[in-house]
């Protein structure tokens, strides 16, 4: 069974096409970098696999799981918002700007999800919330209010929030776009951290040598499509598209 | 308290620096700088403080004022009866107007049209009738309807009540204050919950945080921070509009001194002072209370909270004592 799998997804914004019919498989525990120019429809395509967005035509299932539709003979209906608020639980999404709570403690934002859906005690998922911001290096921070940490300190606080609901996806829009450089590497190194471990990644990033690194799967989505996608061998060494070559020849 | 004068380098002197000014042997750099003079502030303050001065001489002396008419009336039973209904009127339409306020700000932000415009009807209609209005309408319901009845729409009524048996004063007057404060306690509160960021509900919606925990525990403590200092300001004004009651001839704290004062007319200029204190007081309280409440929903807002009043006071008397005991030292050592 494939964890990720798209199905000719397309997403229109009033007349505007941001996705042109994607098709996208991810096996179980690979790490897939998603590349391509602002506007190429990569933040789009990630939120349609956890339905922050609705796809217009086609359809999007996670771990053999239909996302935010369901099979009603031969036609797809929507689900209820409590259903799709059921499966978001499954699949882990990081912002590119965080999106922490900010009237809450760094151990409240990452109990939040686990004890509001009942899935634990609140002393169990406390213990829990522990445990995972000392893994992402904040075990000292539990206590302060997100405003108080730096971005690479936020981002990391997110990346716990998402883990502690034990997600078999986690889904990355651009975590590392909205830091300072030298920030960038205390996250990177937490995502790095994590591939390998038997959760399947998808990470819409800029940056070409984590891609080069860390990916199973590499994909170069331009104006809405998929380009171009294969081992980071393939594509970012040697692109077969115009488009890919010029976008790498651009970032590299 | 200021230091030496510096002295400043001139053209003539040669650039290099190395020579210290004769007056001092201290570089610049190692000198306070004199702080700038404000001979105009101080003027204005005089001349404020005389007039203030003034004021409070013509309040305490002024026999028109009667002050002693005044500790008179301030806590007569009647006065206090009067206060008790304010209170109340108050209470109960705050918290009925709040409610409706919110219902009616998330009817405004929901997704269905029909919703929405009936919503948008409501505050536009009651924001557009003055209150006065409204009470004297509602006081004459009656006339309107003359029972209200529970029921299928259009069809059989299940529960039938006669519409006099409902409306004492208090009902109307509370029922009037409500409605007209809910059309205005919902653009506080829509204001509030649009100022909170979409990405808050991105985030808690990929979550999967139930709907109603993303609402209570997420948005509107995010919201009320911008919706507290708006909506006290609702508060008090209605504190004061409450006093519009006495014309649906409930006896609020405005109400009895208005008619303490046909009944005693040499006695009106120390009523309506009574009247002004009371309102100050129950402002002032309210006042009091936003700073605390305020305070609590900056959390995480500031990377520090604000001491309160309270503690500004305690570390003030602290540093005096520290300065005391700095300059006893000084003493003692100099």
């Amino acid at each position: 069974m494939t964890a990720v799998e798209v199905h000719g997804v397309h997403k229109w914004y009033g007349t505007h096409r941001v996705l042109d019919g994607v098709d996208l498989t991810v096996q179980p525990g690979q790490v897939a970098v998603v590349l391509g120019p602002s506007g190429s429809g990569k933040s789009t395509l990630l939120r349609t696999i956890n339905h922050l967005e609705r796809p217009d035509i086609g359809h999007v299932s996670v771990n053999g799981e239909l996302i935010g539709v369901r099979r009603h003979g031969e036609r797809l209906k929507e689900l209820s918002e409590q259903v799709i608020l059921a499966q978001r639980r499954r699949i882990g999404f990081v912002f590119q700007n965080f999106n922490l709570f900010p009237h809450l403690s760094v151990v409240e934002n990452v109990v939040a999800a686990p004890v509001a859906t009942g899935l634990t005690s609140a002393a169990e998922a406390r213990r829990v919330a522990l445990a995972l911001l000392e893994r992402v290096g904040l075990g000292d921070k539990a206590d302060a209010y997100p405003r108080q940490l730096s971005g690479g300190q936020q981002q990391r606080v997110a990346i716990a929030r998402a883990l502690a609901l034990q997600p078999g996806v986690i889904l990355f829009d651009e975590p590392t776009s909205a830091l300072d450089p030298e920030l960038v590497g205390e996250v990177l190194a937490v995502i790095r951290d994590l591939a390998g471990g038997g959760t399947t990644l998808i990470v819409v990033t800029h940056e070409i040598g984590f891609a080069r690194e860390v990916a199973d799967l590499v994909v170069f989505l331009d104006g809405g499509r998929i380009v171009e996608q294969g081992t980071p061998a393939q594509v970012l060494d040697n692109p077969q598209h115009p488009r890919t070559r010029e976008f790498l020849s651009k970032v590299l | 308290m200021t230091g030496p004068v510096p002295a400043v380098p001139t053209a003539h002197r040669p650039s290099s620096d190395a020579v210290p000014p004769q007056s001092d042997p201290r570089p610049l750099s190692a000198q306070r700088v004199i702080p700038l003079r404000h001979p105009g502030r101080w003027l204005l303050t005089v001349v404020v403080v005389v007039l203030v001065a003034q004021f409070v001489h013509g309040l305490a002396t002024n026999p028109f004022y009667q002050w002693h008419r005044f500790a008179y009336w301030f806590a007569r039973p009647v006065i206090i009866r009067g206060l008790w209904i304010t209170l109340q009127v108050t209470a109960l339409s705050a918290v009925l107007g709040l409610a409706g306020g919110i219902l009616l700000a998330l009817g405004r932000l929901s997704r269905s049209p029909i919703l929405r415009a009936v919503c948008w009807t409501y505050v536009w209609l009651f924001r557009s009738v003055p209150l006065i209005v409204v009470l004297l309408i509602l006081y004459n319901f009656g006339a309107l309807y003359s029972n209200l009845s529970l029921g299928v729409p259009f069809g059989p009524a299940f529960v039938h009540v006669g519409e006099s048996a409902l409306a004492t004063d208090l009902v109307v007057a509370t029922v009037g204050l409500s409605l007209s404060e809910a059309a205005y306690a919902s653009e506080v509160v829509r204001a509030g919950l649009l100022s909170v960021d979409q990405g808050q509900h991105e985030a808690a919606a990929a979550l999967g945080l139930p709907k109603r925990y993303q609402f209570t525990r997420i948005v509107l403590p995010q919201a009320l921070r911008a919706i507290v200092p708006a909506y006290v300001n609702q508060l008090i004004g209605l504190i004061k509009g409450t006093s519009l009651v006495f014309y649906v001839s409930l006896l609020d704290l405005f109400g009895e001194v208005q008619s303490m004062g046909s009944t005693y007319p040499g006695d009106v200029v120390p009523l309506l002072l009574v009247a002004t204190t009371w309102y100050v007081i129950l402002t002032s309280v309210v006042s009091v209370a936003q700073y605390y409440v305020e305070r609590y929903y900056s959390r995480g807002a500031l990377r520090t909270v604000p001491p309160t009043p309270l503690q500004r006071l305690r570390s003030s008397i602290r540093n005096l004592r520290n300065l005391r005991n700095r300059i006893e030292i000084g003493a003692v050592t100099g």
